[in-house]
């Protein structure tokens, strides 16, 4: 089976995906729109890079109940990492700095999380235990997320089956990086602690454009409650993805669904080819038993090397590590993911635990690039006893990292005789992934002392029930069969004035598309005309569509007393434009009528078209224009009738 | 009580249900309800919970709690107790290194929390805390005894006793310093008791604690804990000190004399301040920088003096306006031998409570004032109600701080009941307890939010 290769993303077929067994689950994060922070009273939404205060940290490990150390953790410790928080004032209190204990969870978020639970039919759990769980790349000041299940077992439809919720948890987010060079890691904390939502589904996507398409369904149902943030990294992916024979990748923090298919593609395809690569080191008698690897200090061995960044190394007292990888010959140049070959899996590690961050940190002799003089590998090569078959691995940097460089390049390298890691893997701008971290255990779990279990009752839940939007999938469905134009089904189904177009095409009997227009496309008029459309309410919407109803208003009349209401803030009945009588109407005309009389006009037979034009100017709003143009006709009869 | 260990935390609703599916604590369950079912482990329930849910632990680690009326079945798949271990490592023993002792007294220096139950299990013996913390072996060869396991609020009197006691006993043994593990709340009385009780130490007395529990990986205990061991293995300050964060980032620790500190901040990392004076030295993993030369220095022998007594009739009152004189008779009349006045100002109370007072001295109560400003001494002599109640035999205690006035009353009574006496030792400084002079850095609350302390504070990390 493993004698599949993988063809270009654009050539891969269904089946071929079904033939590598790729399966996929997503972890959606979404920041739910609260007024505050999760635990502490902060304002929530305050993007900021400005700080006016430091705060340095070290994490440190701490023990699982086995007494063993999780596998993230020790990576973390290995990396020995000074981590610097950046600290605004107006955004951060001294809870995100973990010096004061939380508060209790902010009740208008868990509100927002359990209404999406219940758009995900799922079971809301009777108690929110909260949980702490760990994270040692100092993403978070106390070392841990504070976090909760508040619903299991949810299920979306999809195509003809359906795909499952697994579980959802309320969470504080975490910092944002700002850099991680060297030894020093930056991070703003202005959203730190702000209230997310993650949903997970089950493994139950087949191919990449699955996991895209089952992707924006759910940030749909979650935006179909108009209660979540929107916006460059509000709404952020985690995927699962694994092949036949593979293990559970995760591909963390993908900013835009659209990058999905390709991310998870070059995922599937790393996977298939490090299974490929593992066959390839059996056929060659390297297991995980016969592995050998060796280093040794060859600073000395190259005076004046050819290749640029050994040059700067050396001149700079720096230390050079050669790594003996026997029997690897050719395999670093081995591709991974698209342009991306098993070298980058190495340098990956080096970076990140050795902390070697600026690249290239390693040079290899499976290198078809111009680094060293084939002098110099030969020089190397004798002095690590290396023959044909093997592949060294140079790389530079203090004692103290070429030491923890070389244990990693051993260890990944050993690991390829295994199979895939267990990886958490960050996106790539170009639809690869790079290494992150260690995929962490359960182990990392621990109940949060400092708060207590707090139920949800029934009345709480009875009340959420209350105003729950339907769900966007029954809201298609009937859009479809009111023949609404399909570009817009998707966008009404989430709109905040959705519940009003149901009310006033069921009540009052509008025609649907007029009210899908009224809906997206006048708000969307109004709002590039810079009028701020928060300000529409359901009441103001529903005012308007009834006075369209009885006739108070006509079509156009909608849009000015929306205009209307948006620059008040508020619906009043007294500023529609009142409905025209005929008296009065007809001394509009006249009036019209005895300015263009007054007007030199070079074309008479433009009479019509000017007067039609200046009596709608005086009415608009007030009278449909059919009517204008019957009165204007009667008008015309009795001037003619010499009245 | 039957359900004791078996059904751990559990009551009414939730401990029958689980009852009638013989279902106890530990249970690896599929746990039925109509809405659906729940696979995980039973776990023990906290006693101060409600008596309506059942909680457990989900394979992916999380807890959830279900209602217990609505579950319809239990399925018992296995027992899954966890039984959780620190590991140990022997801790290296190498002659050149000074011996230090560590005495533990509680609170959550070294512990660790077992995620299932939520109770803290002590890392305590060398290897525990050599497996936890091994940058410990960089300085010293350690020896632990737990004296005592109570959380610092609990400490008292025996406590206090029993562990200078200790202190005599290590000392004569021969140790090179000693480091007290313990609890922060009260750690500052502690400190203060000690210097009375161990007088003309030889080495240095540590006391450390930690403001974040070392089972967080953000915690200060093992930077704390490294901080005073070096202090306790190298430092030159042969005194009873209280050694945590000096800013709350992890760079160094603040070495403060065990008269002249208080915990200033429920909850902050950098919670104990110097009041009156400046700290004693600056610790961090390398290097250790006294402030100035005005400490006892470290000497060789093993002579010390150790008077551990004290008066448990000793209250402290802090006064607010409008307190009445009953607050002071109800002290009379249940037997108090003294009484530390935290008062306003220069060390002031009003006059309705003069005649409780003018009866303490009748009945021979010693009385003395220190000040609620914390900082700043005591003056009795600026206004005429200060002359009035040092009639009515009110002792000023110049800059001694309310708590260490509290703790010296104590140890003063407990060693004789004659006034005069007391007095003599309330007013004789042992260990710094009252000061000549108030150095003018000796008062330094910053105020944020003035542009120049913004200005200063940003280009340091805090």
């Amino acid at each position: 089976m493993l004698n599949f290769i993988f063809k270009p993303f654009n050539e891969m077929t269904d089946e071929d995906y079904q033939l590598v067994g790729f399966k996929s689950g997503l972890e959606i994060h979404q920041l739910l729109l609260t007024e505050k922070k999760l635990f502490c009273r902060c304002p929530a939404g305050k993007y900021n890079f400005e700080y006016n205060a430091e705060i340095l940290r070290h994490m440190r490990p701490t023990l699982s109940e086995l007494g063993e150390y999780d596998g993230t953790a020790l990576m973390e410790f290995k990396t020995k990492k000074d981590i610097v928080y950046r600290i605004n004032r107006e955004s951060v209190c001294t809870y995100e700095m973990d010096d004061t204990p939380p508060f209790l969870i902010n009740e208008q978020a868990l509100d927002i999380a359990l209404e999406t639970a219940m758009l995900f039919n799922s079971n809301i759990v009777d108690e929110l235990h909260i949980a702490r769980k760990q994270y040692l790349d100092g993403s978070i000041p106390t070392g841990f997320q504070r976090t909760a299940i508040f619903s299991l077992n949810g299920e979306i439809p999809y195509k003809d089956r359906k795909i499952s919720i697994i579980q959802q948890s309320i969470e504080e987010d975490s910092c944002r990086e700002v850099s991680d060079i060297g030894h020093t890691r930056i991070y703003i904390t202005d959203r730190l602690g702000m209230p997310l939502i993650e949903t997970v589904t089950g493994p139950d996507m087949k191919t990449p454009r699955e996991v895209a398409e089952v992707a924006r369904i759910c940030a749909r149902v979650v935006r179909s409650t108009n209660k979540v943030r929107r916006g460059m990294g509000a709404a952020r992916e985690d995927v699962n993805v694994s092949v036949e024979g593979g293990t559970r990748v995760e591909i963390k923090g993908v900013p835009k669904i659209s990058t999905i298919p390709l991310l998870t593609y070059n995922e599937a395809k790393r996977q298939w080819n490090l299974l490929r690569l593992r066959e390839e080191l059996k056929d060659r008698g390297i297991t995980p038993e016969t592995f050998k690897a060796e280093s040794a200090d060859v600073t000395t061995l190259l005076k004046r090397p050819h290749y640029l960044p050994l040059k700067t190394a050396i001149y700079d007292g720096q230390r050079v590590m050669c790594v003996n990888l026997h029997g690897f010959k050719d395999l670093l140049h081995w591709e991974t993911q698209t342009d991306t070959y098993f070298s980058k899996e190495i340098s990956d590690r080096v970076r990140v635990i050795a902390c070697l961050t600026t690249l290239p940190n390693i040079v290899h002799s499976d290198s078809k690039s111009d680094t060293l003089t084939s002098a110099e590998w030969a020089l190397i090569k004798k002095h690590m006893n290396a023959n044909e078959s093997d592949t060294l691995v140079l790389v530079w940097g203090s004692e103290m990292d070429t030491d923890t460089a070389v244990k990693e390049i051993t260890i990944r390298a050993k690991e390829a005789t295994i199979g895939i890691p267990s990886e958490t893997r960050q996106a790539l701008d170009d639809g690869t992934n790079g290494f992150e971290r260690i995929l962490p255990g359960a182990d990392r779990m621990y109940p949060d002392t400092d708060l207590p279990p707090k139920q949800i009752t029934a009345e709480r839940l009875e009340k959420i029930k209350k105003q729950l939007p339907e769900p966007i999938w029954e809201r298609e469905n009937w859009y479809r069969e009111l023949k609404i134009p399909p570009d817009t089904i998707e966008e009404l189904s989430i709109h905040p004035l959705a519940a009003v177009f149901k009310e006033a095409v069921e009540k009052m009997k509008i025609d649907p598309v007029l009210a899908a227009v009224v809906t997206i496309q006048w708000t969307k008029k109004l709002k590039k005309a810079g009028y701020d459309i928060s300000l529409i309410t359901d009441y103001m919407m529903r005012e308007i569509f009834e006075c369209y109803s009885s006739g108070i208003i006509s079509r156009e009349g909608i849009y000015l007393a929306l205009k209307k209401s948006v620059e008040l803030g508020k619906f009043y009945a007294e500023l529609l434009p009142k409905p025209l009588t005929r008296s009065e109407l007809k001394s509009i005309i006249k009036r019209e009528k005895a300015y263009l009389n007054d007007m030199p006009l070079y074309d008479k037979s433009n009479y019509n078209k000017l007067l039609t034009g200046r009596v709608m100017d005086a009415v608009r709003g007030r009278i449909e224009f059919e009517k204008i143009s019957q009165i204007l006709d009667e008008h015309d009869k009795e001037a003619k009738n010499g009245k | 009580m039957e359900n004791n260990n078996a059904y751990k935390g559990y009551r009414g609703a939730a401990l029958s249900v689980l009852k009638n599916f013989k279902a106890p604590v530990w249970s690896d369950v599929d746990l039925i309800t109509p809405k659906g079912t729940y696979s995980g482990i039973i776990l023990p329930r906290s006693e101060k919970a409600d008596d309506l849910h059942i909680v457990l632990k989900m394979p992916i680690g999380y807890n959830i709690g279900i209602l217990a009326e609505a579950v319809t079945d239990i399925k018992v798949k296995g027992q899954k107790e966890a039984i959780y271990k620190i590991p140990e490592k022997a801790f290296p023993v190498d002659p050149n290194k000074p011996n230090i002792k560590l005495l533990g007294t509680g609170g959550t220096i070294a512990s660790r929390l077992d995620y299932r139950t939520g109770a803290v299990i002590p890392a305590f013996s060398p290897g525990e805390l050599y497996g936890s913390v091994p940058e410990l072996a960089d300085y010293c060869n350690l020896d632990t005894e737990k004296l005592y396991g109570v959380f610092s609020e609990n400490m008292g009197p025996e406590q206090w006793i029993g562990t200078a006691k200790a202190i005599g006993r290590e000392i004569d043994k021969g140790v090179q310093g000693i480091v007290i593990g313990h609890g922060t709340d009260v750690m500052h009385h502690t400190a203060a008791v000690l210097s009375f009780m161990v007088q003309d130490s030889p080495i240095p007395i540590v006391m450390v604690g930690s403001q974040r529990s070392s089972d967080r990986p953000s915690s200060d205990a093992a930077l704390n804990l490294i901080h005073a061991v070096k202090t306790a293995a190298e430092s030159d300050i042969a005194e009873t000190m209280v050694c945590m964060f000096g800013p709350t980032s992890d760079e160094y620790g603040l070495l403060h004399r065990g008269t002249r500190v208080r915990k200033m901040h429920s909850s902050y990392r950098s919670t104990f301040r110097t009041i009156g004076d400046i700290p004693l030295a600056k610790v961090d993993r390398n290097e250790i920088t006294p402030f100035s030369d005005n400490y006892k220095k470290r000497r060789k022998d093993r002579n010390v003096t150790i008077n551990p007594v004290f008066e448990e009739k000793v209250s402290m009152v802090y006064y607010y306006p409008n307190m009445q004189p009953d607050i002071i008779d109800s002290l009379i009349d249940n037997g108090y031998k003294g009484i530390v006045i935290a008062g306003t100002g220069l060390g002031h109370v009003n006059k309705p409570v003069y005649p409780a007072l003018k009866r303490a001295q009748e009945k021979g109560v010693a009385v003395y004032m220190t000040v609620q400003t914390l900082w700043g001494y005591v003056q009795m002599y600026v206004y005429d109600t200060g002359r009035d109640m040092m009639e009515l035999g009110v002792v000023p205690l110049a800059n001694m701080l309310p708590e260490v006035a509290y703790v010296k009353l104590g140890w003063a009574l407990g060693q004789t009941h004659d006034l005069d006496k007391v007095k003599e030792i309330m007013l004789t400084p042992i260990a710094g307890e009252i000061t000549e002079r108030e150095p003018s850095n000796g008062y330094l609350i910053f105020q944020g939010g003035i542009p120049e302390v913004e200005e200063f504070i940003s280009k340091y990390r805090k």
